[in-house]
Parts: C-alpha cells; structure tokens; sequence
C-alpha cells in the first residue's frame, strides 16, 4: 500500500472521534468540519515527514481543535462582537489532551455527531446523506453517485439539511443513560437506512451502491465497539454482515436478480458469514431478544444452510412470529408466509396473506409473493393478474424483469390464455 | 526454540481497507510465509476476527464473570493461547472456565473466533 493510502485509511478510521470530539468543542458543525479539514491538510505534510503519529485521532483532534479556535478567534477580530460563546473551553486549551481521550468521553462524542444527524425534522434520505458526508467523510460525489443523483442536487441537499441541523442546535449535554440508549437506537435505526439504501438496487447500480452497504458496516462496528455489551447493536451489525456477504450471489451475469434459494451459495462471502455468526452467537447469549437479533438470527439460518433445501424453515416461521410480536407489521407477516409456504403449503400461505392485501396494496413484494403462491395452486390466471400489479409497482428494472420472467413462464406452460403484453 | 510471531495494528484502520486492498495485504504476507513453510518452519497462522467478536472470561473475587468485548487491562501480559473446535461460543466459554477453575493465577482468558487459519506444522 502506498504511503498515500496509509494516511488516507488512518485519517478516514480516525474522523468519526476527531469529528465528534472537535463539534464538542465548537459546538457547530461547520466550525468542527473546517478544524478537521486544516488538520487532514497539515497531517499530509507533516505525517510523510515525520512519521504516522501513534494516535492519529489524538493528532487530529489537538491541531484541528488549534486551528479552529485561530479562526474563531480571527472571526471574532473581524465581527464587531466578540463570539467567545462558540467556544465551549477556550480555558483549558492548552490542558493535556490526553484525559480527554478516555472511552467515555468519545463514545458520547461519536454518539452525539451520528445523532445529530437523525434529526426527527430530516428526511431519511436527507440523514443518511448528511451523515455519510459528516461522519464518513464520503465525497459529495461519492455520495451522490450512491444516490445516483447529479452532484449539484446533492450539495444542495446536503446544504439544506446541515442548515436544519444547525438551527436546531447541537445536544451538548453529556446524556443520561435513559437519553443515550435512545439516541443509539435512532442511530442504528439509521446506520440501518444507509445499508438497505445501498442493498436495494439493480445490478448496474450495484458497484455504484455498494459503498452504502460497507459504509454501513463500518458504522455499526463502530458502534458495537462504543457498546459492546449492547445485543442489539452486535445484532443490527450481524444482519448486516450476512446480508452483504450474499452481495456476489444476488445477479446473475445479465443482470437477472437470483432469489435466495436459487443462489449460487460458494459466491457469499465466508468471511462476513463467519463474523456475522459469531455475533449472532455472542447476543444470544444476553437471552435479551430484539429485533436486530431476531432478524439476523433469521439471515444466520439462511447463512447456516449450505443448500437452500437445508433451510430450517420451522425455526425461520418461529423467528417471524417472534418480530410479529416484537414490531406488528404486515411486512414482517408477508416474509413470515414465504416460511409458512415452505412448511406448510402454498395454500396456507395465501391465507395468511390475502387479508393484508388492503395495507399493502402499494407493495411490489406482496404481488410478486401473491403471484408466485398462486402459480404454485395452478391458478394460473390469478397469478397473473398478481403478477401484472407486481411489475406496475416494481422498484428497480431488475424486478420487473424477474417478474415478466414468471409470466412467461405461465405462458410457455399455457396456464394463461391471454399473451401477455410487455410491460415497462 | 519455537518463537510465536504476535501481530498488533489499529482494528479502525485495517476495517477500513477495501477487499482489494485487503487481499493485496495478505497476499504479500502469504508469499513472506511461503518462504518460511517451504523450509518446514512455519507453524500454524490465524487470522482473528475483529474484537467486537470477543468474548471475555475474568475471575472477579474467585468468581469466573464473560463481559463481552476483548481484554483491555493493561496490568496484565499475554502469556499463551489455545486453539478450539467449538460448535458455537457457549462450548469456547466452558473450556475458558474449566481452565480458569484450575489455573491459580487468576488470570483473563479472551475468547475470540478465528477468521482465517493456516494449520501448518512445523517440520524441522
């Protein structure tokens, strides 16, 4: 690796604490994005000289903090009132940086710079955006390719959405325990967002996205080593593990989504499987059950089966009715019946999803499930008109391709009497 | 004399390598390795997977107590390491604790899946 790549992956491990440990000093994000910036830019001149510093995150916190308070108080020599309120501890800035570095300290500084980013105000969208490009230090480019937007729409998005932050100011406080479990559970429920923004996609778009994803992955890691005796987290970090392990299996080489059954499972990546597992083994042990655990616990029986014939559907079917209870939802009911179908029968499957057509009606699974169960029940003509909604409220090209293709295989097989026509 | 090799980096660092980046790493490991087992002197590597895998057993006022995460005293020193085929983490945590039961000195056993393992032998 050249000596480029070096700092460039120390100072990308180091931002999330730099980052989070400079907006406690300021207090303003924009202020705490410049001081990093200067500090990115000195430790390229001066970490080729003089060697990689022990701690880079401690390096980066105590120029970036330097720097920052020059500009504040340059600012400051400018503007007709002083703004020393800008500075939290302007006193004690020559102190030793070191007893600021203890774990507390930057767990609740990284905690606060990814919950700032949650704010209940943002569109989804928008709180991923703004914490890919704060807390990651992804590009407005990068990110923006992510999003497959131009990149002018997403500076602006960005913009707007740092404005909002900024207005509703940064929470300061060190948090009680009550306020910082909740603030980790909206952040994982956003580091969450990021990765099915990523997973969600066509295989074209796929290498554009896939940085979501591994971003993602990183975060939650971060995460779990801040909470490491939180379940949930090692959890949410499992699911995501072993969902993105299945990444090279998922597209066929024209671009064809694979459903999981038909997978070719040597492509899924070992070393994300074995990790994942192991995790899921580790939160179990809590016996403190949450959503996170239940779904991973789920990826980690679909991980296990090394043909999909060895699924273990019964325990899978179990799985499901337990994150019914834990979070009601007619899409956590709809995935429960693709088990039910398997233990028991098409047939019941469809009866367990026929009364949640109303809610879901928008839903471009709940068809294509539909559809695929009544193929099954030889009730060819129905299939196809589930079908036919299924590719009306597809996602991505891939989708509604993966559909077209039952549909010709209705017709191949004359379970349809009318041809059917290509839909877009 | 048989000497174990102990390999420490940032954890932040190295997760934040691209597969292509983290291949390329350990393929000039391997071919450093090669060398060495080609001479019979190599004995088994392993990888380990990151320290949010871990698992730790301490003895609290003779008590053995599994909090999760790696060892992170610094008063005490690494002194050896086992290897286990266990079926999942409960059966690495029993071997820990037997051992703990036995081992007088009161120390830590960290507990941590393997990721990627080499058994070769040393033949020389």
């Amino acid at each position: 690796m050249t000596e480029l790549a070096w700092i460039s992956s120390a100072i990308s491990a180091a931002r999330p604490q730099a980052m989070g440990a400079l907006l406690r000093y300021f207090r303003d994000l924009d202020t705490a994005e410049e001081a990093f910036q200067d500090a990115c830019l000195r430790a390229l001149k001066n970490w080729p000289q003089n060697g990689p510093p022990r701690d880079p995150a401690a390096w980066l916190i105590f120029v970036g903090r330097n720097s920052g308070i020059d500009a504040v108080r340059k600012r400051a020599k400018q503007a007709p009132m002083p703004e020393e309120d800008q500075i939290s501890d302007l006193e004690d800035a020559e102190s030793d940086i070191a007893e600021r570095l203890d774990g507390a300290h930057y767990r609740d500084d990284i905690l606060r710079l990814l919950f700032i980013c949650c704010h209940p105000d943002l569109p989804a969208t928008q709180q991923i955006a703004v914490a890919l490009r704060i807390v990651s230090g992804l590009t407005v480019k990068q990110i923006a390719r992510a999003f497959l937007v131009g990149e002018s729409a997403m500076e602006q998005r960005i913009t707007r959405a740092k404005a909002r932050i900024a207005d509703a100011g940064v929470p300061f406080e060190t948090p009680g325990a009550a306020e910082r479990s909740e603030r980790l559970a909206a952040v994982a429920a956003m580091v969450y967002l990021i990765f099915n923004e990523g997973y969600s996609t066509n295989s074209g778009e796929a290498p554009a996205r896939a940085p979501l994803c591994e971003e993602a992955i990183r975060l939650a890691r971060l995460l779990l080593r801040l909470f490491q005796t939180e379940p949930e987290i090692m959890g949410l970090t499992a699911l995501l593990l072993l969902q993105h392990a299945r990444a090279p299996a998922r597209f066929d080489a024209d671009g064809e989504i694979v459903l999981l059954e038909d997978q070719d499972r040597s492509l899924w990546s070992r070393k994300m499987i074995d990790e994942g597992l192991a995790l899921v083994d580790k939160a179990l042990r809590h016996r403190k059950p949450g959503p996170y655990q239940v779904q991973a616990a789920i990826a980690a029986l679909h991980a296990r089966a090394e043909k999909a014939e060895d699924t273990d559907w019964v325990e899978i079917d179990l799985l499901y009715g337990l994150l019914e209870q834990m979070q009601p939802s007619p899409v956590i009911t709809l995935n429960r019946a693709v088990a039910v179908s398997k233990i028991r029968g098409p047939e019941a499957a469809l009866a367990m999803i026929e009364p949640l057509e109303e809610r879901l009606s928008g839903y471009f699974h709940f068809f294509g499930l539909k559809g695929g169960l009544l193929m099954q029940l030889d009730r060819g003509e129905e299939a196809r008109v589930a079908f036919d909604r299924a590719i009306a409220l597809a996602n991505t090209a891939a989708e509604a391709a993966h559909i077209r293709m039952h549909i010709d295989r209705l017709m191949k097989d004359g379970a349809v009497r009318v041809p059917a026509k290509k839909a877009n | 004399m048989l000497y174990a090799i102990l390999c420490y980096a940032s954890e932040d660092v190295v997760s934040s390598w691209s597969k292509a980046q983290d291949d390329e790493v350990m393929a000039n490991l391997i071919n450093v390795q090669d060398k060495y087992a080609k001479a019979g002197r190599l004995g088994p590597v392993a990888r380990l997977l990151p320290t949010t895998a871990a698992t730790t057993l301490r003895k609290v006022k003779g008590e053995s107590v599994v909090i999760d995460g790696p060892f992170a005293e610094t008063k005490e020193q690494f002194l050896g390491f086992y290897t286990l085929e266990c079926a999942d983490l409960d059966e690495a945590v029993e071997f820990a604790r037997e051992l703990s039961e036995v081992n007088p000195s009161g120390g830590s056993y960290e507990i941590r899946p393997v990721s990627v393992f080499n058994p070769t032998k040393v033949v020389v």
